[in-house]
């Protein structure tokens, strides 16, 4: 029997390939180690000058040199959290239809859809996001009594433009990705759950719901990379979200988050600290992401692990 | 012919029984055919199984045995592009007709399938699912029912500390033995049986094999298996298919020291399976 | 039936309709957007957009010669630095799955996957403008790249795994060093799969702008100089969105619609081939 050594290889196999072969992979995770280190050294001055009063500041006003970040926390937080409640059970919905109520013929051809709806850039859902969510969230904000206006979450001049707007653009956004992966995570419950439920006597929706238990850390982590996505999502949100560094509890207010407000301001700043400033709303950005990617991968993991086949990667289709 | 050499047990009869055969049986089938799109799996198949006993389906992979047991409860109906004719009436209500509720029908016939699937949950919740979905809701009946179920599949006394513990963590026997108290625990009329013990070693089999005959007395069993000795051992009732016909049924005894039918003889002595 | 068997057959319908709704629900924005894009887009499509350069601010007219050309540029620079890099990885990780390092590209491949577009142009930036004092094609084309390299590298291990063993160990039989294997009999045999996924990735960067804003910026100029800054159909399409002309508008539909006809197309082509490819494969 061969024994593998430290590069992988059994003994007797050629040096080179694994080494030139390894030389490529290796480049992975150093991209990933050197996008952190980067970020982290451009952004040195930033955080030397504010420390963590730059996370707990309000204020942005790059003409007086004053840059405080909260406002981008709590706008990205918001319009990213409120996309989540919107998209999630409509996201469950459709992978609940497609994996378990859909009719053969249907399948393909919706499954087809749904990878178009992801397929669309995220500039084109922003341009449509100007020209017909605006008027139309502009409409419905006029259309509100004025009883409601008097609530803090729907005060503000009906502008268009602000954090319903994105909120909904982000949500269209995000139901095809999370849909797609809780569908992998359905598919490889095993059939055996189902029929076990059903054979007690159970209706459609109790052996759903048996599948939804078994799947349920990998949907809950297909939810997370959903939110992930929309975290980090820049061009829709910007030319909706109305770019104003302000913290608003009100869906009409125009906010502003992390990845726009780098998009916006980036090639407009001048002096260092400003830039600075920029690049360690990324880092804290890159992090944030990072951290919610790999959770989320860890528990669309499990659920691949329990059934002892290749862990939780979508399969591709030629394999379907 | 030649007489085979298959162990029956020999089974002490009650004063009585003999009358048990004109019972109305628990399940009648008449004329059924089963097409998977347009290839035929089941061929005009007719019998009736007795209450009370074993009936056991035995013949070669392929032969269909599977796809008429379930039947029995409909679960052919998961499948797309099934198309049935003919009829099955169990305790005397068809089972294919309008008004027959899916969802009650596997109420009153449980299933047990070829390899064990616990839920992912503790063994009380496992056993307790059927009552739940019910509208059972007290906790106590619903103890006095996973208590009642565990001692019928013989399984009490081994897990009756531990009760709140993944079903996971039983072996393959117990959890198997867990499978059918979560079905008793509906009570059902009717228990079939997909080949259960194909995935066991022959001691969990043998204590499978005496569950079966404990609640014989209680419920209809009906049982697929591959292993002939199996039926001989276990079945009261057996039938042969092949290719989708039911070559022939009857008192198993009778099948196994004196088949009918030549393709019967075959398979029993093994000339081909 | 009783109380308790009405109420779950309701409760399971309700979901049912539940289910089938979110499906519509999904499929309304689609054909919103499709319709508007479509709709404002293919009117505004002429001869001009697709030879014209853009015309200065305020006038009406020309087009998005440059910015066509640009993307094109762009993707192949990405491609040019994804594929080779993507491939070669995943060919590592398939042969030497076990290894700590396969298990390191994995797990860093989907958290690379998983980064805002925005902040890998600001890696872009760092790396590629700043020490050049320049934007460029080529720091525009890092950018996508970086984007790709974790598309190719999990593709390319997925595709090569699923070659069945026996081909392997036909080639391994015959006294083909491991090397020689792979390259000769696993990855022709994955090839057709791995192009495909190639065009699915090269669709999905096309459509990328954020990480062009501060790398390949955007020139008003017809230019095909990877060292100076380049128009981009995306950047190009975001500029005439915010801005307050109306022609500006009608062109960026324009854009929008060659974007979205590129995509669809890319789509298409893989889909067709995918299942060329499963027809080949079946016995």
């Amino acid at each position: 029997m061969s024994t593998t050594g430290p590069l992988g290889r059994s003994s007797g196999e050629g040096r080179l390939f694994p080494l030139l072969t390894g030389a490529a992979a290796v480049l992975v995770p150093c991209l990933v180690a050197g996008i952190a280190l980067v970020l982290w050294r451009e952004s040195l001055l930033s955080i030397r000058e504010f420390g963590f009063a730059f996370w707990r500041t309000s204020i942005w006003d790059p003409v007086a040199g004053q840059f405080g970040a909260l406002p981008f926390i709590w706008g990205t937080l918001y319009s990213s959290l409120l996309a989540l409640l919107l998209s999630a059970p409509v996201a469950l919905g459709i992978a609940i239809f497609l994996s378990d109520l859909s009719p053969h013929a249907l399948r393909q051809p919706l499954i087809f859809l749904t990878e178009l709806l992801a397929a669309i850039p995220s500039i084109v859902y922003g341009l449509w996001g100007i020209f017909v969510l605006v008027p139309l969230v502009r409409r419905l904000e006029i259309a509100t009594p004025a009883w409601l206006k008097g609530v803090p979450l729907f005060e503000g001049p009906p502008l268009g433009v602000g954090l319903l707007a994105a909120s909904l653009v982000l949500a269209v956004m995000m139901v095809p990705f999370t849909a797609s992966v809780a569908r992998e995570i359905l598919k490889a419950v095993p059939s055996a759950q189902r029929e076990g439920a059903y054979a007690l006597g159970a209706t459609r929706w109790e052996a759903i719901r048996m599948a939804l238990f078994y799947g349920r850390t990998g949907i809950i982590g297909a939810v997370m990379l959903g939110l992930g996505r929309a975290l980090g999502e820049t061009m829709a949100v910007t030319m909706l979200i109305g770019n104003n560094p302000r913290i608003s509890l009100s869906l009409f207010a125009p906010q502003y988050t992390m990845a726009a407000v780098i998009a916006n301001e980036f090639t407009e700043a001048a002096d260092p600290l400003y830039l600075d400033a920029l690049v360690e709303i990324g880092l804290v950005l890159f992090l944030i992401t990072v951290a919610i990617n790999a959770l989320s991968r860890v528990l669309v993991w499990r659920v691949g692990r329990e059934r002892t086949v290749r862990a939780g990667r979508p399969v591709p289709a030629a394999a379907v | 012919m030649t007489a085979v050499k298959i162990e029956t047990r020999a089974k002490p009869r009650a004063p009585g029984r003999d009358e048990a055969k004109a019972e109305e049986p628990m399940i009648l089938i008449e004329d059924l055919t089963l097409h998977y799109g347009d290839k035929p799996a089941l061929k005009g198949i007719s019998m009736q199984v007795p209450k009370n006993r074993v009936t056991a389906f035995i013949g070669p992979s392929g032969c269909g045995k599977t796809t008429l047991l379930r039947c029995l409860n409909r679960m052919n109906d998961l499948v797309d592009g099934v198309r049935i004719t003919g009829r099955i009436l169990v305790a005397g209500r068809d089972v294919y007709h309008g008004s027959m509720d899916v969802t009650e029908l596997r109420k009153r016939v449980g299933m047990v399938f070829q390899k064990s699937n616990p839920f992912p949950k503790s063994i009380y919740d496992n056993v307790a699912y059927g009552p739940r979905i019910l509208g059972t809701r007290s906790r106590a009946a619903l103890d006095q029912a996973v208590e009642r179920s565990l001692g019928s599949a013989a399984l009490w006394d081994e897990v009756k500390d531990r009760l709140h513990e993944s079903a996971l963590r039983l072996s393959g026997g117990q959890q198997q033995r867990l499978c059918i108290a979560r079905a008793l625990a509906v009570e059902p009329e009717v228990l079939l049986m997909d080949e259960p013990c194909s995935a066991l070693d022959p001691i969990a089999t043998a204590k499978i094999e005496e569950l079966m005959d404990e609640l014989k007395s209680r419920y209809t069993i009906v049982v697929v298996t591959h292993n002939m000795q199996q039926a001989a051992r276990a079945s009261d009732v057996t039938g042969f298919l092949l290719m989708g016909e039911l070559v022939e049924f009857g008192e198993t005894p009778k099948i196994f020291t004196t088949p009918g039918d030549r393709r019967t003889e075959d398979y029993i002595t093994g000339r081909f399976g | 039936m009783s109380w308790n068997r009405l109420r779950r057959k309701v409760v399971s319908g309700a979901v049912v309709a539940f289910c089938a709704a979110a499906v519509v629900l999904a499929l309304i924005p689609l054909g919103f957007i499709l319709f508007f894009v479509i709709g404002h887009g293919l009117p505004a499509l002429n001869a001009a957009f697709f030879t014209q350069m853009p015309k200065p601010v305020g006038e009406p007219g020309g087009g998005m010669a440059n910015a066509i050309a640009g993307t094109l540029i762009l993707i192949g620079l990405a491609a040019g630095i994804a594929v080779p890099i993507g491939i070669v990885s995943g060919i590592y990780v398939s042969e030497y799955r076990k290894t700590s390092l396969a298990s390191a590209v994995r797990f860093s491949a989907d958290i690379l996957n998983g980064v805002p577009s925005i902040v890998i142009g600001l890696f872009a930036y760092t790396t590629a403008v700043l020490p050049f004092q320049r934007f460029s094609a080529i720091a525009g084309g890092l950018a996508l790249g970086i984007m790709m390299i974790p598309l190719i590298v999990r593709m390319t291990e997925e595709l090569l795994n699923l070659v069945p063993p026996t081909l392997r160990d036909g080639a391994l039989a015959l006294g083909a060093t491991r090397a020689r294997a792979v390259f000769t009999v696993i990855l022709p045999a994955a090839l057709p799969g791995i192009l495909t996924g190639v065009l699915v990735a090269l669709a999905r960067i096309a459509g990328e702008t954020a990480p062009l804003l501060f790398t390949a910026f955007n020139n008003r100029f017809w230019s095909t100089r990877l060292d100076q800054p380049i128009a981009s159909l995306t950047v190009q399409v975001y500029t005439y969105a915010i801005s307050p002309y109306d022609d500006w508008h009608r062109q960026a539909w324009a854009g929008a619609t060659v974007l979205i006809g590129a995509i669809l197309t890319f789509s298409l082509l893989a889909r067709a081939m995918t299942r060329r490819l499963e027809r080949m494969h079946r016995p």
